[in-house]
């Protein structure tokens, strides 16, 4: 997903250094005041804000700021690591507190982006992070050494104590805070090297997990404010359909019912409890504008991506070589089409948003958000007010996987709510609501043709994907028929292809389409890995050893794939009825390979074994966290491959909740085995990457079972379920 | 007025009696460990024990279970610290919001099998979890169940 570009101040400069480490230079705007929510300090003393990102307290414990949401994924953690590698702290009085945006609007964006997506937050933001706790390091050092009269050369920070080295004399954080935070920061700092790191690369234990084994959390669906109702919603069940009519009457008499706030494409009722606002949401009759779109159902969807196969004004979004050339003078060609459906995020935690628009003018949110400052923008539009009356508390949250950032429906439905009757609100979506009113994973049909030479060589591809477009959708590129996630890992294949082209066709459906986990590398990887063990298997050629000729050039990609074969035992003789597939792809930065191993009765219903799975993120920095984030991806993408479909009928999302949208259950998980193979010169993500994966090679598994490919997502369509 | 017993505390409650177990905790007892996710009966984010048995609160009224014992993830008392612990020795959760039900089903299954089977584990467990926590909470709950028979001998 692509950054939100907003004007920065803070300058970071590189520079050349000598001595090891990585200098660079750096300007924190000047300490002010407390703008987040009051800390707790003993009597008599304060904690201070060395800067934005940092507060001592008195006692010499840390508050690290994250500007980044934890949605599982394990920041709240990570993010604190890299600030505290360089600070100097000690770890086991850290604590993490969200960044505020409208801190972050106040002080010209010091936080930067606070867009949680694309894997990127350890990636985009580790250096700011790690220089953020060195600048913070050397305050604290210049204090304690201004104190003692000594340089701070001969000074040294550690476990949150500073130490003058010739002398003994010691100094806890706490003390010297104050002192610090009047300095003026240094112009360069010194980086770490990674064989100096205490805390990166290893599995420091979550800071969340004791709070969240205990129900203590408190996401956006359990926050209560004074005076707060609730509101439960309906919007309009045929996308692009507007609000016509509703009875308000017929369930005004209701118990603990309030009010019935129109909205343009909604309706929602407001009472004293949820429960009774959404059985009064129930029974209340609604007619709907359904501006035309009532009659489109799930085969005209396809027949349209399907038309767009065949169109001749396709936009080439990649070509080298002569892909013309080589398929004229190509021994064997072999041609494929694939389906992927919509998908739903499906977040264990509804959509939800609690809203307060005060007299004065000033707007609070509560929400759990992937991106703070878009909720705070989206509350600032639908009050009305300037951006700097609004305050956004961000809560944790109940799952995103993409369904929270660039999409503030739930906060403008709350704000919205909560002016029109006067009082904080909570807004919160049942599972229906929420199954049915997402910005889903675009369908996705794609042709692929590959060329190749008398001895089974691949010498061309041509791809051409027909699908929706988010970027265009969502108004962040123009509307001329390109986007570049559209063939995310087909128009970039990092395999040597020596002529390859790749065509994109828009198509405008409507629906609407939003990032979901790992977003068109999540079709793409299966399009094409599924494909390539077509070939492989058409030519007679083993699929791993097939696709290792074509990774000659590409020594990450193949280090994650020799090695994921190496741990799988790929070509080792395998139990009766048992099969493997592979499939590697590089997203987010990262590089990431998977064996799957199922075994498979006669009627189809077949055992997910393991998933062997290789990750290269480049450096690592809580290993524990990169292996959970394994086993969650590939849970994500399991339940997309084996059962993940959203069809359209009457213009409406057929699926409404986990009986007809099925979950993976733990029953079905299969044993996860990661290995991190980490190639250390590289920053790179572990959210999404390994998802891409796990439906191909789960697909290359099956085919080899069955000998019959998979055209189409999900397995269970074609009768192909797990025992 | 409806008279709960929850976590060992009396209430009194002037609430619908039809009104499912889950909103009353949540919205009436201000108990938001127990979490809704389906409203259904199908994820188990809402499962508490009523009488020692684990049970989808959004799937019972308030009035069914009046009179009887009532046990959110807020009241889990010393029975549960092997799970808990478990848990934490494992890195269970990821954003957390099915884990007040994951634990509460886990400590309903440990009570009644202490030491359950794997498939006594894919029966009970039922709970969907979208982060894919699924493998660790199989093992935290035979690391509870190792850690009990240790101190049981």
């Amino acid at each position: 997903m692509p950054e939100l570009k907003l004007t920065r101040r803070a300058f970071l400069i590189r520079s050349a250094v000598a001595g090891g480490g990585l200098l660079v230079g750096f300007h924190l705007p000047a300490a002010t005041k407390l703008a987040a929510e009051p800390l707790v300090a003993p009597a008599g003393e304060q904690p201070v804000e060395v800067n934005a990102w940092i507060v001592i307290q008195p006692d010499d414990s840390v508050v690290i700021r994250v500007a980044r949401s934890e949605m599982g994924q394990g920041i709240f953690t990570a993010l604190p690591m890299l600030v505290a590698e360089e600070l100097g702290c000690n770890w086991n009085r850290v604590r993490a507190e969200y960044a505020l945006a409208s801190v972050n609007l106040q002080r010209d964006n010091v936080y930067q982006s606070m867009s949680t997506g694309g894997s990127r937050s350890v990636r985009s933001s580790q250096e700011l992070l790690r220089t953020a706790g060195a600048m913070a390091r050397e305050l604290l050092v210049a204090a304690a050494a201004r104190r003692w009269g000594v340089p701070a050369d001969d000074c040294q920070a550690e476990n949150s104590v500073i130490t003058h080295t010739p002398s003994g004399r010691t100094v806890g954080f706490g003390a010297v805070a104050a002192e610090a935070a009047t300095l003026e920061p240094p112009q360069n700092v010194f980086l770490k090297e990674p064989d100096e790191w205490q805390l990166l690369g290893k599995p420091i234990p979550r800071l969340d997990v004791p709070d969240k084994i205990a129900g203590k959390p408190v996401f956006g669906a359990d926050v209560e404010v004074p005076g707060m109702l609730h509101a439960a919603i309906s919007a309009c069940p045929v996308f692009g359909g507007r609000l016509k009519g509703f009875d308000a009457a017929a369930i005004e008499q209701r118990p603990g019912v309030v009010s019935v706030v129109a909205l343009d494409a909604a309706v929602a009722v407001v009472a004293e409890s949820w429960w009774q606002a959404q059985q009064a949401l129930q029974a209340l009759p609604v007619t709907w504008d359904e501006a035309g779109n009532g009659q489109v159902d799930d085969a005209q969807i396809r027949a349209n991506l399907e038309a767009g196969l065949n169109v001749d004004d396709a936009v080439t979004m990649a070509e080298h070589g002569k892909p013309a050339l080589a398929f004229q003078s190509a021994q064997r060609h072999i041609e494929a089409t694939f389906y992927a459906p919509y998908l739903a995020h499906a977040t264990m935690e509804p959509m939800t948003c609690t809203a307060a628009v005060h007299k004065d003018g000033r707007v609070e949110v509560w929400v759990p958000t992937q991106n703070a400052t878009a909720s705070l923008e989206a509350a600032a539009r639908i009050a009305g007010v300037d951006p700097r009356q609004v305050e956004v508390h961000n809560t944790q949250l109940g799952g995103g996987f993409g369904r929270r950032g660039a999409y503030q429906d739930f906060v403008e439905q709350a704000v919205h709510i909560a002016k029109a009757v006067s009082r904080p609100v909570k807004l919160m979506w049942s599972r229906e609501e929420d199954t049915q009113h997402d910005f889903y994973r675009p369908a996705s049909m794609a042709h692929l043709k590959a060329a190749l030479d008398g001895e089974g060589r691949l010498t061309g591809m041509v791809v051409r994907v027909s699908a929706p477009s988010i970027l265009i959708s969502l108004g962040r590129k123009a509307d001329d028929g390109h986007d570049p996630l559209a063939l995310q890992g087909l128009a970039d294949t990092f395999y040597a292809v020596p002529n390859l082209r790749a065509d994109y066709v828009l198509r405008r459906l409507h629906v609407p389409v939003g990032f979901w986990r790992s977003v068109n590398h999540s079709q793409n990887a299966y399009f094409r890995e599924h494909f390539l063990d077509q070939v492989a298997r058409a030519t007679g050629q083993d699929p791993y050893a097939f696709r290792l000729d074509l990774l000659k050039e590409a020594p990450k990609q193949r280090a994650v794939l020799e090695a994921v074969a190496g741990y799988a035992g790929w070509g080792k003789p395998l139990p009766e009825k048992t099969w493997r597939g592979i499939a590697v792809e590089t997203s987010y930065g990262s590089h990431c390979a998977q064996v799957a191993e199922v075994q498979v009765e006669d009627d189809g219903r077949f055992r997910l074994l393991r998933i062997v799975c290789a990750i290269d993120p480049g450096h690592v920095v809580n290993p524990d966290t990169i292996t959970a984030q394994v086993e969650s991806a590939i849970t994500y993408g399991l339940a997309a491959a084996l059962f993940g479909e959203i069809t359209l009928r009457d213009g409406r999302v057929q699926q409404a909740n986990f009986n007809d949208y099925p979950m993976l259950t733990l029953r079905q998980m299969p044993r996860v085995e990661t290995y991190i193979v980490a190639s250390g010169d590289f920053w790179g993500g572990v959210g999404e990457p390994p998802l891409p994966p796990v439906a191909p090679a789960l697909c290359n598994a099956l085919y080899a079972a069955t000998g019959k490919p998979i055209h189409s997502l999900p397995l269970s369509a074609h009768g192909l379920r797990p025992a | 007025m409806l008279q709960l017993m929850v976590n060992g505390q009396k209430h009194e409650l002037d609430i619908d009696p039809d009104t499912p177990l889950l909103w009353a905790l949540r919205d009436h007892l201000h108990l938001r460990g127990t979490k809704y996710g389906c409203g259904i009966g199908l994820c188990g984010s809402c499962t508490v024990h009523v009488d020692d048995r684990a049970v989808r609160a959004c799937l019972v009224t308030v009035s069914a279970v009046s009179g009887k014992a009532v046990t959110t993830i807020e009241g889990l008392g010393t029975g549960s610290q092997a799970v808990q612990q478990a848990w934490r020795e494992l890195e269970v959760p990821q954003c957390g919001y099915c884990q007040p039900g994951m634990i509460m089903a886990s400590v309903a299954l440990l009570r009644e099998k202490p030491s359950p089977s794997n498939d006594d584990i894919d029966a009970a467990i039922t709970n969907i979890c979208r982060c894919g926590t699924y493998n660790r909470v199989r093992q935290a709950i035979l690391a509870a169940a190792r850690k009990r028979e240790a101190s049981d001998a």
